[in-house]
Order: structure tokens, then sequence, then C-alpha cells
């Protein structure tokens, strides 16, 4: 690693581990603060490595893609409650459950988990096993909307893939 | 601080609302698979809802320990992450030892 990627991996370990310090303790006095600074910093020194390695910008500009993603997944998983509720409390439970089966080109470990746990969270689909290696997803859709949602539109299975650039 | 009460309220009760919808259809529906639909997804909502009414209340009303809100923001997130994991986890169990899927027009577990 070079000097001033390493410098930039020591400072960036230090602030988010002093962030959590802060908000953990919730002391804010001198003697509490000042150690758990210096404690930061030594550990920030030591182990930065762990944290930050050579590919961190572009995990950064993942991470700001998968920020933009969370309010679309919240506002997903209403919908998936309100579908829920309206299939429970409809008098003839509008239900028709099914397995399906689909690929995708996502192959990281994070990328399949962030897909297989949006699958689980929206409407009327939840995942029952991924293969990891041929990026193949098994769901079980609680009606045929939902399965012809992951099937045929793919919105989902693009937006995961925009983020981690997997596509 | 009526306005927040108003807020508050619409919280807890719109998160009471979705654990109840969750229990109602954990009896309603027919098999296992479906019944995971209700309870993996509404408790996930219902739980978060409650969280967040609890933090705004906490946060105007005992200004005086901002970090006990800030907690509970990890709370929320952890939750979303272990509960859907926990959801498929159990799907992947049942669908590994063979339990059938139920289909439409066959007769209830």
């Amino acid at each position: 690693m070079r000097k001033e990627e390493r410098l930039f991996a020591i400072i960036l370990t230090f602030f988010i581990m002093a962030l959590f310090w802060i908000l953990l303790s919730g002391k804010f006095d001198a003697f509490h603060l000042i150690s758990g600074l210096i404690s930061c910093l030594i550990v920030a020194f030591l182990s930065h490595d762990l944290l930050v390695t050579k590919k961190t910008q572009k995990k950064l500009l993942k991470s700001v893609r998968l920020v933009r993603y969370i309010p679309w997944e919240l506002w997903q998983i209403v919908l998936a409650n309100i579908d829920v509720a309206y299939r429970v409390l409809h008098p003839k439970m509008p239900i028709d459950p099914r397995i399906i089966e689909f690929e995708t080109s996502l192959r990281g470990e994070f990328s399949q988990v962030t897909l297989a746990n949006s699958i689980t969270l929206t409407p009327g689909t939840i995942t029952i096993w991924v293969e990891p290696e041929r990026g193949k997803f098994c769901v079980h859709a609680i009606a045929k909307e939902p399965a012809d949602a992951l099937l045929v539109d793919q919105t989902m299975q693009k937006k995961v893939a925009h983020v981690f650039m997997e596509g | 601080m009526v306005l927040i009460h108003i807020l508050v309220s619409f919280l807890l009760g719109t998160g009471l609302f979705f654990t109840f919808v969750g229990s109602i259809g954990l009896l309603r529906f027919p098999d296992f698979y479906t019944r995971l639909h209700a309870t993996g997804k509404c408790d996930t909502l219902g739980a978060g809802l409650i969280i967040l009414g609890l933090l705004v209340y906490h946060f105007f009303h005992y200004t005086e320990t901002p970090l006990i809100p800030t907690k509970l923001v990890f709370l929320i997130f952890f939750i979303f992450i272990a509960n859907p994991t926990a959801t498929h986890a159990l799907m992947k169990a049942a669908y590994q030892i063979g339990i059938k899927p139920w289909r439409l027009g066959e007769k209830r577990q």
C-alpha cells in the first residue's frame, strides 16, 4: 500500500471508531474522551488494514449507491406489509403459493445476501435457497403477481446489480 | 408536544396493527411457508415502527439522554437484517427436510 493510501486508511478507521466510542460510551468528560481517542488512534494505527483495503474507493462508491437503494427498499417493505395485511384480512384469502427459480448475474457474497434479504422483505416472496456459484435463487412466492415481478420485470435484480456493479 | 404525541400514537398504532395482522395470518394461512410470509414481514415492520415510536417519544421527552435514541436506531438496523435472515433460515430448513408447499385447491394442513 502506498503512503497516502495508508494515511487515508488510518484516518478513516480512526474516525469510524471514534464515532462509535462517543456514541456508545455516553460520557463526555475529558478523561473518557481523551483515553477513548488515544485507544482509537492505537487501534487505527495497528489494524487499519483490516477495515480499509485496496478496493476501498470502489467500496465507498458502492456504499453511496447502497444508501440510495435503502429508501426504495424501505418503501417496498411498507408495500409488502400492506400486501400481506390485505391477503390475511380478505375473507377469501387470495393466495396461490408457488416456488420459482431464476438465475442472476450476481456473484459476490454481500450482493447475494442483499438480494436474498431484499426478496424476503418485499411483497409476497421469501428466499428458500441460493446457489452462490451460479447466482441461482429459489424463491417461494405467495401468489402469481409477486412471482412475475421477480421473473419478468426483474426490477430488484437490476437495482442490486447496479448497486454492486455486477451487471 | 401535541403533534409529537399524535405522531408517536400513529407509529405505535400502525406497529401494533401490523404485528396483529401477522398473528392473524399465522392462524389463517394454510401451511408453514405461507405462515412465514405473514410473520416474517409483519414482525419486521411492526417491531420497527414500535421502536421508532419509542425513539421519537424518548427523543422529545428526555432530551438529557440523547444517546438512547441512537442505540434504538442501531436496534432497528439489526432487526431489519436479522429478521429476514432468520425467516430465510427457517424456510430453507423446512424445504430441506421436505415439507410440501401448499398449492391452491388443496386442504389446509
